[in-house]
């Protein structure tokens, strides 16, 4: 019998969710309800709306996911046209979050995107905390590791040091830089997360001050001296600003003029924005690319519908095609991931008695310790000008200078005498106070 | 082992969408008061800070702060012995990723110290790798006091004077710290 209804919107995603397979995880469960589930209870936060969020907008919102939110905090430029292909000329000048959801959510019926026209750090823990799955489409290191730290700060540890699954909020991570991309899953506690690996990272180039102040080779010398050395001669303590258009146009011609003075061609506008700005020119396919290997990641994640990659998957198109998927492992001592050592206390313990319980403390050995908790500085051992500020909290209890809470993170710093050797070593601890409310469960053997 | 028991959330987000309003009060609300990494990092650096006499640090914004600080070096030989000088470190949240940003907040007359401040230190730029700290930035300024070189140089009119000359080098310095001209340039007294 002829089929002339059309193909149902959802067939492909039916052939994901609706059988079974030989990659799914153990307690997949395919059938219309997991799609309707997927639908009704899924919620993903997209952080970005540019090149990458665009995608991750439209693929996300294709895949069944209905519940979205976007975040951004930067209006439309038109060099953003040529891929971010939800924009157009005349949205230049709008919050690039509320256009973005408004076209996703014209083209595809039943999917509700909630735009955040803001930083992503002005939005608090509880925000984050309400998403299940988190999709980044950001452009720099800073803004992944805040995205991190925070995704990291809901994980917690049991008593045995083995997270708790419940508590982990898997991120997505996306990047592309021209031709290249990396699309990688993090699952706190499972997964290395960003900080784990940020080793990967190789250092940026910078130029010696001295070759732009007297003997540049090439453009990007001439621009750069515009831009640190001559700017300041000129504008003394007024802040370059890359955004500002006329700040731009003055370096990109006092570029020139280096370069005339020296021989040097190459000085073009758009490379002064370029070296000024790191930016590298951005191609539409590469970010379709990633876009979709992270949108195939969130929805494994949420449906159990296969095997995740596992779990850093690089992509290289410069001539041909590559792409690699490696499995990194997590530090265990990562500071933000880990799960620290776990440390029981009195409430009457104080800050001097703890930093002395930390030597004797046979998973850290750790002599002189200086402690820092959420930003303040409980106690530095040095220079002595801090070990003088400091000094009068040593007396204090430490339940007191965590605010009463019954249970956080600290650090601490010093030297570590493990096997004769000695190093310095910064730990990540997990403090618990005894016999304070919602304290009941742990398992009180270890520790002190 | 990476995968997830993802099969598992979907349940688990039913059970959520109940507990929300119970959930709300442990985490909920606050502002996100964690420190970065790099902070952390910093932090560490500093605890471990093992100066000479010969240099000071300040934390102008307080204990709790301290990515923003002030070393004072004070030579205690060489060219520029008995002069005070004052560099103001900024060390961003990328830290040790990033180098610290420093610059020479005294006028001096040194072939690798502009006149703007701009210090041509190359493990502050080129060759800085995270391994590197707070310290070894610190010793690295010292350095400089020490052992001015012309090979890299900022004030290439010092430098000239300093290969060329270092007799009138050594008195252009002495001149320039006890407050006076070199050239077209006033520096204010910094002994």
């Amino acid at each position: 019998m002829a089929d002339t209804a059309p193909p149902s919107k959802s067939r492909d995603l039916d052939k994901l969710l609706l059988r079974p397979g030989n990659l799914v995880g153990p307690t997949f469960d395919p059938g219309v309800q997991l799609r309707d589930d997927l639908q009704e209870y899924a919620r993903v936060l997209v952080v970005g709306a540019g090149g990458l969020g665009c995608e991750l907008l439209k693929d996300l919102a294709l895949s069944g996911f209905k519940n979205l939110e976007v975040i951004d905090m930067d209006r439309i430029e038109v060099t953003n046209l040529n891929r971010q292909f939800l924009f157009r000329l005349e949205d230049v000048g709008k919050p690039k979050a509320e256009v973005a959801a408004k076209r996703v959510m014209e083209r595809i019926s039943g999917v509700n995107i909630v735009p955040h026209f803001c930083r992503i750090e002005d939005k608090d823990i509880g925000f984050y905390n309400d998403f299940n799955i988190i999709a980044l489409g950001l452009d720099s290191i800073e803004a992944r590791s805040y995205i991190n730290a925070v995704a990291c700060s809901f994980l917690e540890y049991d008593a045995d040091d083995n997270p708790r699954e419940e508590t982990m909020k898997p991120m997505v991570d996306g990047g592309t830089e021209g031709f290249k991309g990396h699309a990688r899953v993090i699952v706190p506690g499972v997964t290395p997360c960003f900080e784990c690996t940020i080793w990967l990272f190789p250092p940026q180039v910078k130029f010696p001050l001295c070759t732009l102040a007297e003997t540049p080779r090439n453009a990007a010398h001439c621009i750069e001296y515009a831009h640190l050395i001559k700017w300041d001669e000129v504008h003394s303590g007024k802040a370059f600003d890359p955004d500002n258009p006329d700040h731009m146009k003055w370096v990109y011609d006092e570029a020139v003029k280096r370069a005339e003075l020296f021989g040097i061609p190459g000085v073009t506008y758009s490379l002064t924005q370029g070296v000024v700005k790191n930016i590298i020119p951005a191609i539409a396919s590469t970010n379709a690319i990633i876009s979709a290997a992270c949108t195939l990641e969130t929805l494994k994640i949420a449906s159990g519908c296969s095997k995740t990659l596992s779990n850093y998957l690089t992509y290289n198109g410069v001539e041909g095609l590559h792409t690699k998927v490696t499995e990194f492992v997590k530090d265990k001592d990562c500071l933000v991931c880990g799960p620290g050592v776990l440390i029981l206390l009195d409430t009457a313990v104080t800050l001097k008695k703890f930093i002395d319980m930390l030597e004797e403390h046979p998973k850290l050995l750790m002599t002189k310790a200086s402690i820092t908790y959420h930003g303040k500085n409980l106690y530095m051992q040095a220079p002595p000008v801090l070990e003088e500020m400091t000094r009068s909290n040593l007396e204090l209890p430490l339940y007191d200078l965590m605010d009463k809470i019954p249970k956080d993170i600290l650090h601490a710093t010093g030297t570590i005498d493990k096997d004769n050797r000695k190093s310095s070593g910064l730990r990540k601890l997990r403090v618990v106070f005894k016999g304070v409310d919602g304290v009941v469960d742990m398992d009180m053997a270890g520790g002190a | 082992m990476a995968f997830h028991q993802a099969g598992a959330m979907i349940r688990l987000f039913k059970v959520k969408e109940k507990q929300k309003e119970l959930a709300e009060n442990a985490n909920g609300g606050s502002p996100i008061k964690k420190q970065t990494a790099g902070e952390l990092r910093l932090h560490k650096d500093i605890s471990e800070l093992n100066l000479p006499k010969s240099c000071s640090i300040s934390f102008p914004n307080g204990k709790d702060d301290l990515m923003n600080f002030e070393v004072s070096i004070r030579p205690d030989e060489g060219y520029y012995v008995g002069g005070t000088f004052l560099f103001s470190f900024q060390v961003s949240p990328t830290y040790p990723h990033e180098a610290p940003k420093v610059k020479c907040k005294t006028k001096v007359y040194h072939p690798n110290i502009d006149l703007e401040g701009n210090v041509c230190l190359n493990i502050l730029r080129e060759d800085w790798k995270p391994v590197l700290n707070i310290n070894t930035v610190i010793y690295g300024l010292y350095h400089l006091f020490t052992e001015p070189n012309y090979e890299d140089p900022l004030n290439h009119d010092a430098a000239a004077v300093l290969r060329d000359n270092p007799k009138m080098f050594e008195s252009n310095v002495r001149r320039a710290m006890y407050g006076g001209h070199v050239g077209q340039t006033y520096f204010p007294r910094c002994m």
